[in-house]
């Protein structure tokens, strides 16, 4: 079990650091599916195998694919910038370390934490699973639908192509003013 | 195989997401390194789970696919407005975006 776990940890912290530090953006986007996958490993790995498989579906196939459309609609990798970095990086730098600094500390300083290994206890299945969400969380989970298509409406208005007026309206016509000068 | 290697990997994660979000000046690619500070929180929970004395309560797994839809409509939103911001400045660079600065 450690050998797995090394490989797959390996292999999406060095995508990840890849995903935030090439200069392309596809680049970047391709690491991005990589550590998507890595992290979907890992869940296979723990024994969430529905989780990890709803991990490819929406990460890999979807949030990984929008991010690629994005880079292209804006053409963004096509400007040569000087340098990818903030003005500010060394300070972002900082911060993310003494971020990680305080987190392992307080992990490896935990009591619950320490010593504590794999429970033998049998896990739940996709039906548990599928049953509790159906009769104990069905409020959420239809709060989670109704927010899904308010967020992807939104999206699709917000990125929607403003129409210009074609012809200007004469005075004293019953059309609607143009909304969107 | 014990929960605290989990958490140091999560962390790093954590970390290199909050490193990206910090020094890169493509809006995109902030919104990448959030995306990755929520798998790394999504990871713990599924960790927390697993190692828990009961796993079949089954909180820690809901808890992540409920996650993982917002972060799927804040991805899809973001990037909208990424998109959005490109049209009116022709720039994703974040430090050409200060009309609102003092």
């Amino acid at each position: 079990m450690q050998i797995p776990f090394a490989i797959i940890a390996a292999l999406t912290i060095v995508a990840g650091i890849a995903a935030m530090s090439l200069r392309k953006l596809v680049h970047c986007a391709l690491c991005l599916a990589l550590v998507f996958a890595g992290l979907a490993a890992m869940y296979l790995q723990l024994g969430a195998q529905f989780v990890g498989f709803a991990q490819i579906l929406v990460y890999i196939g979807a949030v990984a694919i929008l991010v690629v459309f994005a880079i292209l609609l804006t053409n963004s990798s096509s400007s040569l910038l000087p340098t990818v970095r903030s003005r500010s990086w060394v300070f972002g730098l900082v911060v993310a370390v003494l971020v990680f600094a305080t987190l392992v500390k307080v992990i490896l300083a935990s009591s619950t934490v320490a010593g504590r290994s794999l429970p033998e206890n049998p896990l739940p299945t996709v039906k548990d699973l599928g049953t509790q969400m159906m009769t104990y969380y069905i409020l959420p989970l239809e709060v989670m639908g109704l927010l899904l298509t308010a967020a992807t409406i939104g999206a699709v208005i917000i990125a929607m192509q403003e129409k210009k007026p074609v012809e200007p309206l004469k005075p004293g016509s019953a059309g609607a003013p143009p909304t969107h000068p | 195989m014990q929960l605290h290697h989990y958490l140091i990997f999560s962390a790093l994660l954590f970390a290199v997401g909050l490193a990206g979000a910090l020094t890169r000046r493509n809006g995109i690619l902030v919104l990448v390194g959030i995306e990755l500070m929520l798998n790394a929180a999504n990871l713990n929970f599924i960790a927390f789970w697993r190692f828990s004395a009961d796993p079949q309560a089954m909180q820690g797994i809901l808890f992540v696919l409920f996650s993982i839809a917002i972060a799927a409509a804040e991805a899809a939103v973001g990037l909208a407005l990424i998109i959005s911001i490109y049209r009116h400045y022709k720039t994703t660079n974040l430090e050409e975006m200060n009309s609102l600065q003092g």
